[in-house]
């Protein structure tokens, strides 16, 4: 027996090696077959409900849809250059030095191709640099401070959602648009870079729109998720003025307009929300008629019932189906920035004629014009790496038949009507009286 | 100018009722225990949500809005008899003989533990129990429409600085905790049950923070993450009264509450600063805080 052994051996090696030979070259193939993708939002802490998951559940949904390859044209091809995704899921809640940690984790030790997502300006501002730093191609998906690209020139970003300045841009020119008896405006914003951006562009563009409208001196920046507005609903209704401008997103956005209501808040003040959706879907009945809302691009309650672009009536039909609910901004803006990746993926494959570099991904992605489950985004500013698109508000209405939240009076602002060109910082932009814009 | 300063004061006494509830179960425990105890917030959280759920439920079951009341009440009880009665047997009795850092490190893994199983029951969704509020209607005060169910607030720390100065002083319960937190040793040798006087005391703290919570729900968005910010302002309020005085507490409550009113009507950009400046003032003069014991001299 021992001696059958003894012979066996050299033979037991030689399959081994064999064995371990095809395991290798098998592993090889397996690696440009999938990638792995880190993607942030937040799971925990106040933004996880009517934020965080709504942007998972959008990402998810879109992953899963493209491996299988069944988005609608023009998008209908299987997987990201052929490649099959494997997102790794990351908390964004607790902090920007956190979110540093977490994303040197994902590029140093999970050794992640890209990383997608980011919610608040907060973590987008952090890991910008360190993004650059590692070399690693990031996609941030929700943020909306300028600062991000108008502060420093970045050469591994993109952002596939627009900005503070487009979202404020149209809100001061639907204010106008439909209510210009209304004159005077205050605020009330979270006291980070949002919330202070949000404020100083839609200010200045009010002031350049209709230069007879005043701001009130004392707009309000409490602390990012602090829940409790009573003393500063009371400034505000003390307040001479007739608007009061908000961007609040997250749980804040809810409890503001729960405690707005039961004050008569709205019965006195034009609320403008650039992004109070969320918060319309969350409290239902209870939102009065006629607040302004946005969603910050052709997303959520804006579009819901206007399903005639295709990828819209795929996403709205197939995310109800899987989550019971309708997607909001959220869910839309991270589905977008998966599109994105993949459209760079594929287009890098082709020209690669194989699994493309990430240079060669970064290089596709840049400047590129596509079609989004919002319709069309363009990559025009920033030297191609961030995304203009049109932006609406509406004015909430209870759709009484069907029992939901509703819109009436939405308008769209196009891209060019509410963004600066390339090359020019949006606050002198703002400052020249808004040179170039193109409005119909 | 009139109706300026009386919403302001209201505004101001409003937040400090707030303050006070939530930050007198801490100084409670800690004058009693000496435990700084991280947990609180947790508690505060539990509250929150167990009062929204129940509320939330028995709108859906038809029940009236005003049941929205007792529940608050009961989830305060429950949250702090049931986490309040096991944080206490199973961490805190087995580390009284521990220092008062690692105690208070222990706290903080029970309040981490705690705000996680908050995700583990309620989820991530926010819960919205508006009812109790909405019950109440509005009233126009200096000629700003003011929540009843906000104004209701002052009556309920009103009521909780009262009900404690009254045990404290005035019943045989208040004497036996004197006693304790006077010398632990002694009063065991006295025939006193000092585990069960601590149990009592930290179980009646964890209620008054639940309490907070349960009656802040109806205001606001309950959200996970809801405890965390409370802490640090309960911390900042009991630093500024004096840690382990009740009328420290509530003294610290209307001076962070009046002036962050204050700050918020006439100078927004200090909101955030002002509750910090007034806690480094107060440990500048007084480092003790404005109302701290007096404590025994050992030698």
């Amino acid at each position: 027996m021992v001696n059958i052994l003894k012979r066996a051996k050299p033979r037991l090696a030689a399959l081994a090696s064999c064995l371990l030979l095809a395991a290798v070259t098998t592993g090889s193939a397996s690696a440009k077959d999938t990638i792995k993708v880190g993607v942030v939002t937040f799971l925990s802490g106040p933004a996880a409900g009517p934020f965080g998951v709504p942007g998972k559940n959008g990402a998810e949904l879109v992953i899963d849809a493209i491996n299988a390859g069944t988005l609608p044209a023009p998008h209908n091809s299987k997987g990201f250059g052929g490649a099959t995704l494997e997102p790794l899921f990351i908390d964004e809640s607790g902090g920007g030095a956190k979110q540093v940690a977490e994303y040197r984790n994902l590029v140093e030790k999970q050794k992640v191709d890209a990383v997608i997502g980011y919610i608040s300006s907060g973590s987008c501002m952090a890991i910008a640099p360190i993004a650059d730093e590692l070399q690693k191609l990031t996609i941030m998906s929700v943020c909306g401070t300028p600062r991000l690209f108008e502060e420093k020139d970045r050469s591994h970003v993109f952002r596939t959602q627009g900005n503070a300045v487009g979202d404020s841009i149209a809100a001061a020119r639907y204010m106008i648009e439909m209510f210009p008896e209304l004159k005077t405006y205050t605020g009330i914003n979270q006291n980070y870079a949002w919330g202070q951006d949000s404020w100083k562009f839609y200010s200045l563009a009010m002031q350049k729109l209709d230069p007879t409208s005043k701001a009130s001196s004392k707009p309000q920046f409490p602390k990012l998720f602090s829940g409790q507005y009573s003393a500063e609903i009371s400034t505000m209704l003390l307040d001479k003025s007739a608007v009061v401008h908000t961007s609040f997103w997250d749980g804040d956005i809810e409890a503001f307009m729960l405690q707005g209501m039961v004050r008569g808040f709205f019965q006195q003040k034009k609320l403008v929300s650039v992004t109070g959706a969320s918060a319309v879907d969350s409290l239902g009945k209870k939102i009065p008629d006629g607040v302004v809302i946005g969603t910050r691009g052709k997303y959520g309650l804006l579009v819901r019932n206007d399903l005639s672009d295709p990828l819209n009536a795929w996403f709205v039909r197939e995310y109800k189906t899987k989550y019971g609910v309708y997607p909001l901004a959220p869910s839309y803006q991270y589905a977008k920035a998966i599109l994105y990746y993949k459209l760079g993926m594929d287009k890098a494959a082709q020209a690669a004629g194989g699994f493309p570099s990430q240079d060669e991904v970064m290089q596709s992605l840049k400047g590129i014009s596509f079609q989004s489950f919002d319709g069309e985004v363009s990559m025009a500013l920033a030297k191609g790496r961030q995304a203009i698109h049109p932006v609406g508000y509406g004015l909430t209405k209870w759709d009484a038949k069907k029992g939901e939240p509703g819109v009436e009076k939405v308008r769209f602002y196009g891209a060019e009507c509410i963004n600066p060109p390339e090359g020019i910082l949006s606050e002198d932009w703002l400052n020249a009286g808004m040179p170039g814009a193109k409005c119909n | 100018m009139l109706a300026q300063v009386v919403t302001i004061l209201l505004d101001g006494l409003n937040y400090a009722s707030f303050l006070f509830i939530v930050s007198v179960g801490l100084t409670i425990v800690f004058g009693v225990l000496k435990i700084l105890n991280v947990a609180h917030g947790a508690f505060y959280a539990w509250g929150a949500y167990a009062a929204a759920f129940s509320i939330t439920q028995a709108g859906e079951l038809g029940y009236p809005d005003w049941i929205g009341f007792l529940l608050i009440f009961a989830s305060s009880i429950i949250v702090g008899l049931v986490l309040g009665t096991i944080l206490e047997r199973l961490v805190l009795s087995r580390m009284y003989a521990q220092d008062e850092v690692l105690i208070a490190l222990a706290t903080f893994g029970v309040f981490l533990c705690l705000e996680d199983a908050i995700l583990l029951v309620f989820g991530v969704d926010p819960y919205f129990a508006y009812q109790p509020m909405a019950v109440l209607g509005n009233v126009v005060i200096g000629g700003v429409f003011r929540d009843v169910y906000s104004l209701t607030l002052f009556a309920l720390a009103l009521v909780v600085a009262v009900s404690c100065w009254w045990v404290l002083t005035k019943t045989k319960w208040g004497k036996l905790i004197a006693v304790v937190i006077y010398d632990r040793e002694i009063s065991q040798a006295m025939g006193i049950n000092v585990s069960a006087v601590y149990l009592i005391v930290f179980i009646i703290g964890a209620a008054l923070g639940a309490l907070g919570g349960a009656y802040v729900a109806p205001t606001t968005s309950v959200a996970p993450g809801f405890g965390i910010d409370v802490i640090v302002l309960s911390f900042a309020v009991v630093v500024i009264g004096g840690m382990g005085s009740i009328p420290g507490a509530l003294i610290g409550s209307i001076l962070v509450g009046v002036l962050r009113a204050v700050a918020v009507h006439q100078f927004p950009e200090l909101e955030l600063f002002v509750v910090f400046a007034v806690m480094a003032g107060v440990l500048i003069v007084r480092p003790e805080g404005l109302f701290a014991p007096p404590k025994a001299r050992t030698i």
